[in-house]
């Protein structure tokens, strides 16, 4: 087996770096094979600043910022933007407020102007502010009705519970987001949108050198606050016991689970370790071996996967299948035996080494569109991954062993303390 | 030497259609088979075959047993998928372009020698059928499904790709057998390379693959055709939920129309060009359109949009929105009719049309960015039409003229012409009360 060395396409001798005249970190990838440029950024601020009663409010200011401005109105900002197939965004993660757009490269400075306007001078018109509550919260009845999507919710807030950030919803609940008024957008806004340790990557067929002038015009005027957010990770415990919800809807027909526990942090020494493990335990070919079991072997499942979120906190690592009523108990229990099996014994050769070829020899469709060069290089930005990264990759992968993946399993994974959330046409016996 | 970017067309003996698009940005290529078959050529009991056969060709050959073409795929830093439509089945493999040979044997491969064990048939059912009541969950689903069957009355486009669960029950291994013998040869497929590739070198390995597989009969004709409408239809869907939903569908004619062009105008300037891009990210332009205006800015609905895919036989302009909490189903109807009304009385503007030409040049850009997309998109115009057309596609658009667009709007989007779904959820639609449990492991 030889390490495949990537003839890398992005790295230290393609990535220029600026610092914009408020601090606002500035990296440029120029690529020329389309005439398109797209812009990704983040902001220090997220649902994690969101107090307990006021579930949903960092998300819902994300949501209201573009929808009017001390110039323009809603309906102007799209009207400018999609007049050109240019597109803005702004949303509220749980630790960051994510940004960016996407235009022709000769819409650029248009782009930037829109983006830069609704990132400095929103003014949360009341009419508007309305209209975006009225959506949300349509959109969270909806979400009463989705089996998958409450699922997903409900096992958060058992594996963290809502005394945590991380257990709470970020888009907020029916309880919440009706309590939200005018004047907490605004206030959330004026505490924490800064440009204080803000990055923007921009990728696409533009110069390096203009793109800084045009984000120095546009952006570089806005003040900071001069506190560099310190960034607190909220603490996380493994469970220590079981925790089960189940949602009875009769009206379904089918269940949708989902299995977990707290997984590890992107920073966390095991995190290569565990993201080849998950990818061997439920993603690789179909759904890895959840997909081999519980769909394949046992037919019990349309699907069966696992998925890592490790961020700046420690997300969940979890399973979630889609299961036929009559066949819940038994998707959970060979859901349980395939987490035991991966903390009990190593994967095989062939696993680890299918793994490792997939995770580095898939780098190059990652990075072949301008979204996908950006939204790596924000990333890498993020956790500090350095430039020559991409080229580093392979070797950190196939660095990895079989004891390094079954010991990050026996850490992270549990099948006798974990969180299971059940929503569908299923009740609890006896 | 052959420019970048111009597709290289030749169909080998055995019926089978290639094209080749060598684009050299990036060092990947997609590789995608594209079979003429798919719920449109199902017939009553049957009704979910193709999906099921779309499932079982990933369940091996004796040269790629079972689990292997996947795992193969992503081993080599590649991703795959197969899907099934209304109007065809198609298969990628999107990979380093140095490891785009295993995407080619595995296609050659599967299109010959694909087991459809008895077995795996059986455990494939209970899949099959898990997918479906997935999708049941969805109320939007199940109105859709609905809204098709009543717009449909003789043509197969009034089932759902995932068939009756009825069908899906009885559907045997026999039959499954007979449709892939009769629809997945060379004969009736295209296959299609996009990337970082040396035409001459892909145009050798292609026939030493492909070549040697026979064509089979020619697969039967579709002969139904829809009667026209002559009255609106209306199918009202009552079940718990939490939101109520609206549908519409209008008749249109089959994608090689002369409307074609102008009906595609119609739906951007209602609803924004539409993204052309594929499992990535999408550049939505449709908060400055008019139905976004009239049903969204006005609080009457909190999503609205429409869809027109042009399809091989005459199929559906679409209409969906969601309805704003405290807003009714009979609100949104109107509004919906009112501004459908417009664009039938007042010629829209010259700058409106520029408008949405940029907006589908700046999507065509985008889409450009993949390999994958674009062979997505060759292959698709070519299943209904022509793929020439994925290259002329811009300039045809501008060819709309303001009066074509009323036309269309005028011809199609009438009311004898509609069948309309609406959602309501039933009253009591309070659930039972979560049960949660926390189990202390001791």
């Amino acid at each position: 087996m030889t390490d495949q060395t990537l003839n890398a396409p992005i790295g230290p001798h393609t990535i220029r770096r600026f610092a914009l005249s408020n601090g606002i970190k500035l990296i440029v990838h120029e690529n020329h094979v389309s005439p398109s440029a797209v812009v990704r950024g983040h902001l220090w601020a997220g649902a994690i600043n969101d107090p307990p009663e006021k579930m949903g409010q960092s998300s819902f200011t994300a949501y209201t910022v573009r929808r009017g401005t001390t110039t323009r109105s809603f309906q102007e900002i799209n009207e400018l933007v999609e007049s050109v197939g240019a597109s803005v965004f702004v949303n509220g993660g749980r630790h960051l407020i994510n940004f960016g757009g996407k235009s022709l490269a000769e819409d650029f400075d248009l782009l930037v102007d829109v983006l830069s306007d609704v990132l400095l001078n929103p003014n949360f018109p009341q009419d508007e502010v309305d209209k975006a509550r009225g959506q949300i919260i349509t959109s969270l009845k909806e979400l009463e009705n989705n089996t998958r999507g409450l699922a997903s919710r409900e096992f958060r807030g058992l594996l963290y519970t809502l005394d945590h950030p991380y257990g709470r919803p970020s888009d907020g609940t029916l309880e919440s987001v009706p309590l939200i008024r005018r004047d907490d957008l605004e206030r959330f806004y004026r505490a924490h949108y800064r440009p204080d340790g803000a990055t923007i990557v921009v990728v696409g067929d533009i110069q390096g050198d203009v793109v800084r002038d045009t984000l120095e015009r546009a952006i570089g005027g806005w003040q900071p606050s001069g506190d560099v957010p310190g960034f607190e990770v909220p603490e996380t415990h493994p469970l220590t016991e079981r925790r089960r919800y189940v949602r009875t809807m009769t009206n379904k027909t089918q269940a949708d689970i989902v299995l977990g526990t707290v997984g590890p942090a992107r920073a966390a020494a095991e995190y290569y370790a565990a993201r080849l493990g998950d990818v061997i335990f439920g993603r690789l070919g179909l759904m890895g071996r959840l997909g081999e079991t519980v769909r394949d072997q046992q037919g019990l499942a349309y699907y069966a996967h696992s998925g890592l979120e490790a961020g700046l906190g420690r997300g969940p690592w979890s399973v979630r299948a889609g299961v036929n009523p009559a066949n819940v108990d038994q998707a959970i229990e060979s859901i349980l035996v395939e987490i035991a099996r991966l903390r009990d014994e190593p994967v095989t050769d062939q696993e680890l080494e299918d793994g490792q070829d997939y995770l580095t020899g898939n780098l190059p469709l990652q990075l072949e569109t301008n979204e996908g060069i950006a939204s790596t290089l924000l990333h890498m930005e993020l956790h500090q991954l350095g430039e020559d990264y991409i080229t580093r990759f392979p070797y950190l992968m196939r660095a990895i062993t079989k004891e390094q993946i079954q010991a990050a399993a026996q850490k992270y994974l549990d099948p006798e303390h974990y969180a299971l959330a059940i929503v569908g046409p299923y009740e609890e016996q006896g | 030497m052959l420019a970048d970017n111009e597709v290289v067309e030749f169909q080998l003996e055995n019926g089978l259609k290639v094209l080749l698009k060598p684009v050299h940005s990036a060092p990947v290529a997609s590789n995608w088979i594209w079979y003429r078959v798919g719920s449109r050529n199902e017939s009553p009991g049957k009704t979910g075959i193709s999906h099921w056969a779309e499932h079982m060709m990933f369940k091996g050959t004796p040269t790629f047993p079972k689990g292997n073409i996947m795992r193969l795929v992503n081993k080599n830093g590649g991703t795959l998928n197969g899907f099934t439509s209304l109007d065809y089945t198609a298969y990628f493999e999107t990979l380093p372009a140095d490891r785009l040979d295993l995407g080619l044997r595995i296609e050659a491969d599967r299109m010959a020698n694909s087991v459809f064990d008895p077995e795996e048939v059986e455990s494939e059912r209970t899949v099959i059928i898990s997918e479906r009541e997935g999708s049941e969950n969805s109320p939007n689903f199940l109105l859709r499904e609905e809204l098709m069957a009543l717009a449909f009355r003789a043509h197969p486009y009034g089932h759902q790709v995932l068939g009756w669960k009825e069908d899906l029950r009885q559907i045997t291994h026999d039959d499954l057998w007979t449709h892939y013998k009769t629809y997945y040869g060379p004969h009736n497929a295209v296959l299609i390379v996009v990337g970082d590739i040396d035409v001459n070198a892909i145009h050798a390995r292609i026939q030493d693959l492909f070549a040697p597989i026979p064509a089979g009969p020619p697969p039967p004709l579709v002969s139904a055709i829809e009667p026209a409408q002559t009255g609106e239809r209306r199918v009202l869907v009552r079940q718990q939920g939490t939101a109520q939903y609206f549908q519409a569908a209008f008749h249109v004619p089959q994608a090689s129309h002369p409307d074609n062009f102008a009906l595609m105008m119609l739906d951007a300037l209602l609803a924004g060009a539409s993204p052309m891009t594929f499992g990535g990210g999408s550049t939505p332009t449709h908060r400055s359109a008019r139905l976004y205006k009239a049903l969204v800015e006005t609080e009457l609905a909190s999503r609205a949009g429409c869809g027109y895919n042009p399809s091989i036989d005459p199929g559906l302009f679409h209409f969906y929105a969601t309805v704003r909490e405290g807003r009714s189903l009979d609100e949104l109807e109107a509004a919906l009719w009112d501004e459908i009304r417009r664009i039938q009385d007042e010629l829209v503007s010259e700058e409106e049309l520029l408008k949405a030409h940029k907006q589908a040049k700046a999507q065509f850009a985008y889409a450009l960015e993949s390999v994958t997309n674009q062979a997505l998109w060759l292959g698709l115009m070519d299943i209904v039409d022509s793929y020439t057309r994925f290259h002329t596609f811009l300039d045809d658009l501008v060819t709309v003229s303001a009066a074509d667009v009323q036309r269309v709007a005028q011809t199609y989007l009438v009311e004898t012409n509609r069948t309309v779904g609406w959602f309501v959820p039933t009253e009591n639609a309070q659930q039972e009360g979560p049960n949660m449990e926390y189990t202390a492991n001791d």
